[in-house]
């Protein structure tokens, strides 16, 4: 793990001059000025400048796979409740099922959950799904939990080494979705299993050494 | 997310037939709790309680003031609670809902009924003038088993409650020369004095869901039950109030086996209460 | 406004034994509080307050959203038991008008045009108070924002000053010192409070109030003076930031 040094940054810090750099994820500019706009580890990209948010709600963008909990079957849609700051829209022409106006529930109804892909978001912040891919589909069984969606990065790791990880040792079936919102299926000691190592990532995600802890915890139970 | 979607409502049914909970605690055992009396200044008396991350703040105040008149020479009680915003995304901020008032009647009701407090001894000059203790409790945090958590809170905040008789040394002087009696009350208070207290009953509250009972429920499986029960047990082993709550109903032999646990959650709640307060 | 105590004494010592320019003791804690999305602490003096935010989310009722940015709703509101007299819990008009200026003094900050029709909800809760409360909760709610990853600018910061210690004869004052922070006995026999509000970055003024009496002069020496207390307390808010993440990172 190379040890770049790790920063902290806080709103309003100054990072950088727009002629030198570019304004990444987390920033704002002003009067020709680069600077932070959440709390967030400062992460270079030459020339970005990033922070990557320790904490917030999830941002979405177009292609994200995601978890919805359906909130209310409309005449031709449902609401979908997806961890962002506003619910999303599920229309009828993007399911698989030939749906009949008004009977949206026959077929989703409030409190089922969905993997689900996030198709657009326009100017105002409007968001729609869609359960038309191969991968998405409503959920039956298994177990849902909540995390910061700013710690699914590390969840996953890179190039998957810790879904990886967390997939081998205890044989369990999960999804990660961007909004922070993962399912896993598999015997009960090792939902339990899981669980522990997916609340030591969020607790530790910013430290050195993380995935030698995880794969410790894994392996002694 | 005000309802808690399916799946995760049958993952917490599965476990509990195999006698587990999501946080691993077994049904009848109680989250953390930690106990911090007398954190507010400005209050007479005041308590912070956690039970797990469920966070209460109760404040005591008193005010002189005039008593019922069907007991005329009785201090007067006053329990309120806020289900600030602050606590929960769900709470909304105005007046009272069910819920609030639901809670703060309970949590009076344990301390009235059961004489907590000895409210003929606030009595300054009788038939005319006594104390109005007034007990506001604050959700600061909603985790779950706001019953219990603000229970406790109005408990250590009572014991941790002074008589202001400084504050309040001016009307003692007005009154002195119209009511000369009140000079038998000046004599046995000269300064702040603790509030005159009873042995309070403790309260212990339970769930029902899918035929499982647990006690101190976390908010997830308040979420998921059919039917609420606290009982509010004194050390002698008495029943002394009892709350039934939600929509659905417990069989005599599951209220019976509640009031067995409540005797045992209360008793360790009680030791708790009394090493917090060190009395 | 004439009293029998003497606010300041020779020495320029004031009741508590501070200095004219002063500030009581503050701790600031972020994220204390489980459900809310950020949340804050503070003890600022005899003040104990907490903030939470709750956001951004979508605004309701609808007819409140408004299509181009996030409203803020900021609600100050002081429990029963945190004054000498009881408090009839629920807001008064006091309340209402803190609410509103705190609201106004954290638009200028948030970053409101990424989340259009969205409300971000600021609760501040005075537990104890020792006068200063507006600018101990505005303070906390500062750190609540950022604590919540809301887009900031800034992070606000508030503080106070005013004067104690003068006579009032025919409508002219004579005498008395501009101070920092006002205490319980200074807020209520002294002459004169500046409660301001400012983005420290910028410099700008987010929120100011001053009732009492004050020549020009004074006035520049208050503002002068508050600024700088909110340049301190700034620096306060930071380190209870970092705090909250710096031990994930001193790991090996």
């Amino acid at each position: 793990m190379e040890k770049t040094k790790r920063e902290i940054v806080l709103p309003s810090q100054y990072l950088g001059d727009i002629n030198k750099n570019k304004a990444g994820r987390g920033t704002f500019i002003e009067q020709g000025k680069i600077y932070a706009r959440i709390v967030g580890v400062l992460h270079q990209n030459p020339p970005y400048i990033n922070v990557i948010p320790v904490k917030g709600r999830y941002d979405a963008v177009e292609g994200d796979l995601i978890i919805g909990f359906v909130e209310e079957p409309l005449s031709s849609s449902w609401l979908v409740d997806i961890n962002a700051p506003y619910p999303a829209l599920l229309h009828v022409n993007e399911v698989p099922w030939d749906v009949e106006f008004g009977e949206t529930e026959k077929y989703l109804n409030t409190g089922d959950s969905i993997m689900a892909k996030i198709l657009s978001v326009d100017l105002e912040k409007k968001l729609n799904i869609t359960l038309k891919d191969r991968n998405l589909y409503k959920i039956r069984g298994g177990h849902i939990i909540d995390v910061e969606p700013s710690k699914v990065p590390r969840i996953i790791g890179k190039k998957g080494s810790m879904i990886g990880l967390l997939k081998k040792y205890t044989h369990c079936r999960i999804f990660v979705g961007q909004n922070g919102r993962i399912w896993i299926d598999g015997d009960d000691e090792n939902i339990v299993k899981m669980l522990e190592a997916i609340r030591l990532i969020e607790e530790e995600s910013i430290s050195y050494g993380l995935t030698n802890k995880v794969e410790n915890l894994l392996k002694t139970q | 997310m005000t309802v808690l979607p399916i799946i995760k409502q049958n993952y917490l049914y599965k476990i509990a037939k195999q006698g587990k909970r999501a946080d691993g605690r077994g049904f009848n055992e109680y989250r953390d709790i930690i106990i911090e009396p007398g954190i507010i200044s400005k209050a007479e008396g005041s308590a912070r309680v956690r039970i797990g991350k469920t966070q209460v703040v109760c404040g005591i105040k008193m005010d002189i003031g005039d008593p019922y008149s069907d007991t005329p020479n009785s201090g007067v009680i006053s329990t309120a609670a806020e289900l600030i915003p602050l606590a929960s995304p769900d709470f909304e901020a105005g007046p009272p809902q069910a819920d609030a008032i639901e809670l703060a009647r309970v949590v009076d009701r344990g301390i009235r009924e059961s004489e907590v407090i000895k409210l003929d001894e606030l009595c300054i000059i009788p038939a005319e003038k006594i104390w109005i203790l007034f007990i506001d409790i604050h959700i600061i945090d909603y985790d779950g088993n706001l019953f219990d958590t603000a229970s406790l809170a109005a408990l250590a905040a009572l014991y941790n409650t002074k008589v202001p008789m400084e504050r309040f040394k001016e009307f003692f002087e007005k009154i002195k020369e119209s009511h000369p009696v009140v000079n038998d009350y000046l004599q046995a208070h000269q300064t702040d004095y603790p509030l005159p207290m009873r042995e309070p009953p403790i309260s212990s509250t339970y769930v029902k869901f899918n035929d499982v009972i647990v006690a101190d429920p976390s908010i997830d499986e308040e979420e998921i039950a059919d039917a609420r029960l606290t009982v509010a047990t004194d050390k002698n082993g008495d029943i002394r109030a009892m709350q039934k709550g939600l929509k659905g109903s417990f069989t005599v032999e599951e209220i019976q086996n509640i009031i067995k646990d409540s005797l045992v959650n209360g008793e360790a709640l009680r030791k708790k209460l009394n090493e917090s307060v060190g009395s | 406004m004439k009293s029998d105590i003497n606010l300041i004494n020779e020495d320029g010592k004031r009741l508590d034994g501070r200095a004219a320019d002063e500030l009581r003791q503050i701790k600031i804690e972020a994220g204390v509080l489980h459900r809310a999305d950020g949340s804050c602490y503070l003890e600022w003096g005899g003040n104990k307050v907490v903030a939470a935010v709750y956001g951004p989310r979508e605004a309701i009722p609808r007819h409140t959203q408004n299509p181009l940015k996030a409203i803020i709703k900021a609600r100050y509101n002081m429990a029963a038991f945190s004054v000498d007299d009881r408090k009839r819990p629920g807001p008064d008009r006091r309340s209402r008008e803190i609410s509103k200026v705190i609201s106004e003094a954290l638009e200028k900050v948030v970053i409101t045009d990424l989340f259009p029709r969205a409300a971000i909800e600021v609760n501040i809760e005075i537990l104890d108070a020792e006068a200063g409360t507006r600018c101990a909760g505005l303070t906390a709610a500062g750190v609540a924002l950022a604590d919540a990853g809301i887009p900031l600018r800034d992070i606000p910061v508030s503080c106070a000053a005013g004067k104690i210690g003068a006579e009032e004869h025919d409508g002219t004052l004579t005498g008395g010192h501009v101070v920092l922070d006002l205490g319980k006995a200074e807020d209520n026999f002294g002459n004169a409070d500046l409660p301001i509000a400012i983005s420290p970055r910028t410099k700008e003024i987010l929120l100011m109030q001053m009732d009492g009496h004050l020549s020009v002069e004074e006035f520049n020496q208050a503002l002068s003076m508050a600024i700088d207390g909110c340049y301190v307390i700034s620096e306060i808010q930071k380190k209870a930031l970092l705090q909250k993440y710096k031990t994930d990172l001193e790991v090996e």
